[in-house]
């Protein structure tokens, strides 16, 4: 399961921002996850909540962007959501796809910075 | 209270960097990696047998490495070729990544070795996502597994620069779809090449070594239509991608662009230092 691989690319990443920034915790990180990226967001949520423990984003929320995927005809310029599986194969002519317009993002957007950590934040709450 | 931080970083950034030096240092030594995927069971290791035998019949310099989540039992089977080969175990990890791979060359990759075959863990779905600075992506899928084992796993196929049909003597008695199986194919990588191998009959062994050779020589590949940049990519929330790490762009698996003239630093590595 690649996605644990992921969760814990997308937390260094943070991880390295937070110092950038003087960040002493997070309180979510926004993915964009494209149709063809080959990842499963339910697995990669789950993998994000153990990736963060013991880190600044422990108690961080995850939200996952879904990006549909579309493609361009080389031939005819039609554009052309390609669905799951996907189909690469124009569906106004007999050419195919020149490219991907969107669908193959595994980006994070956005972090939002929190004041103190999440443990604190809950037993404010609480 | 709150501060929000636009971040636009690419996830496998890191990867795809390390995937892009390796490259440049394999080209610069002269040698092209094969990066070998499949599920478990697909005869990729037969298959790699008969190249590597092949490949030393026509004194083609050759290595293997072999990943595996456990059991040195392909490394053994391939070593009786009399080439280098080099056992990976990844203890679990369910695929390579840049990184990994370029620590276990260094100090090994015997000089001078053309090819490089690096079978990877038997899987295809989590490592497609990862660039190992290979020219050469080969995809395979045996006979037995079905025509629609492409729209199953559309990542994988969908970023090979070449696709082998594994076990083709078998094709008559699974009932095999050929057709079905290209049209498959092509629909999720149009112009994608497909052969059909054995490793019983020794069909297409010669091909995909002869593919690989054609690459050395700095024939174009197969650029597949995923894995290629998007001029007007733009996100979906309307803004355009000014940035130069969209995930598009830094994944592309772009062997023509990177073999032959990439801008090589032969500092960058130890691959291209020690020897
Ligand atoms: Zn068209």
């Amino acid at each position: 399961m690649h996605e644990m691989s992921i969760a814990v690319a997308v937390v260094e990443q943070v991880e390295q921002a937070a110092r950038e920034h003087g960040a002493v915790a997070v309180e979510a990180v926004r993915l964009q996850v494209g149709e063809l990226a080959g990842v499963v967001p339910d697995a990669l949520d789950f993998c994000f909540s153990l990736a963060c423990a013991d880190t600044v984003l422990a108690g961080a929320e995850l939200t996952v962007e879904a990006v549909p995927a579309r493609a361009r005809c080389a031939a005819c310029a039609t554009e052309w959501a390609v669905g799951m599986p996907p189909d690469l194969c124009c569906p106004r002519c007999p050419g195919v796809a020149g490219e991907l317009l969107t669908g193959r993002e595994l980006q994070i957007l956005d972090v939002r910075w929190a004041e103190e950590p999440a443990l604190a934040r809950a037993d404010q709450e609480g | 209270m709150c501060r929000t931080v636009d971040l636009q970083q690419a996830v496998l950034a890191r990867n795809d960097g390390s995937a892009r030096e390796l490259r440049a240092a394999l080209t610069a030594r002269g040698t092209v990696a094969v990066n070998l995927l499949s599920s478990p069971g697909s005869g990729k290791t037969a298959l790699l047998e008969l190249e590597l035998g092949l490949a030393r019949e026509r004194a083609v310099p050759v290595a293997a490495l072999t990943a595996d989540l456990a059991t040195e039992n392909d490394a053994t089977r391939l070593g009786r070729s009399g080439v280098p080969v080099k056992q990976v175990l990844t203890d679990g990890l369910c695929h390579l990544e840049a990184v990994m791979l370029a620590g276990h060359l260094d100090g090994w990759l015997p000089e001078p070795t053309r090819l490089l075959f690096v079978e990877n863990v038997g899987n295809l779905v989590c490592p497609a996502s990862y660039d190992l600075g290979e020219s050469l992506r080969v995809v395979l899928a045996s006979v037995t597994e079905g025509e629609d084992k492409p729209l199953k796993y559309p990542t994988a196929f969908g970023l090979a620069n070449l696709v082998l049909v594994t076990k083709s003597d078998l094709a008559a008695a699974v009932d095999f779809d050929e057709a079905g199986f290209r049209a498959n194919v092509a629909r999720v990588n149009p112009g994608v090449e497909v052969l059909l191998t054995s490793a019983r009959t020794g069909e297409g062994v010669g091909a995909l070594l002869d593919r690989a050779l054609a690459v050395l020589e700095g024939a174009p590949v197969h650029q597949p239509v995923m894995g290629r940049p998007s001029a007007g990519h733009t996100h979906s929330h309307g803004q355009v991608d000014t940035h130069s790490h969209g995930p598009v762009d830094t994944h592309g698996h772009a062997p023509v662009d990177t073999h032959g003239h990439a801008p090589v630093d032969t500092h960058s590595h130890g691959l291209v230092d020690r020897h």
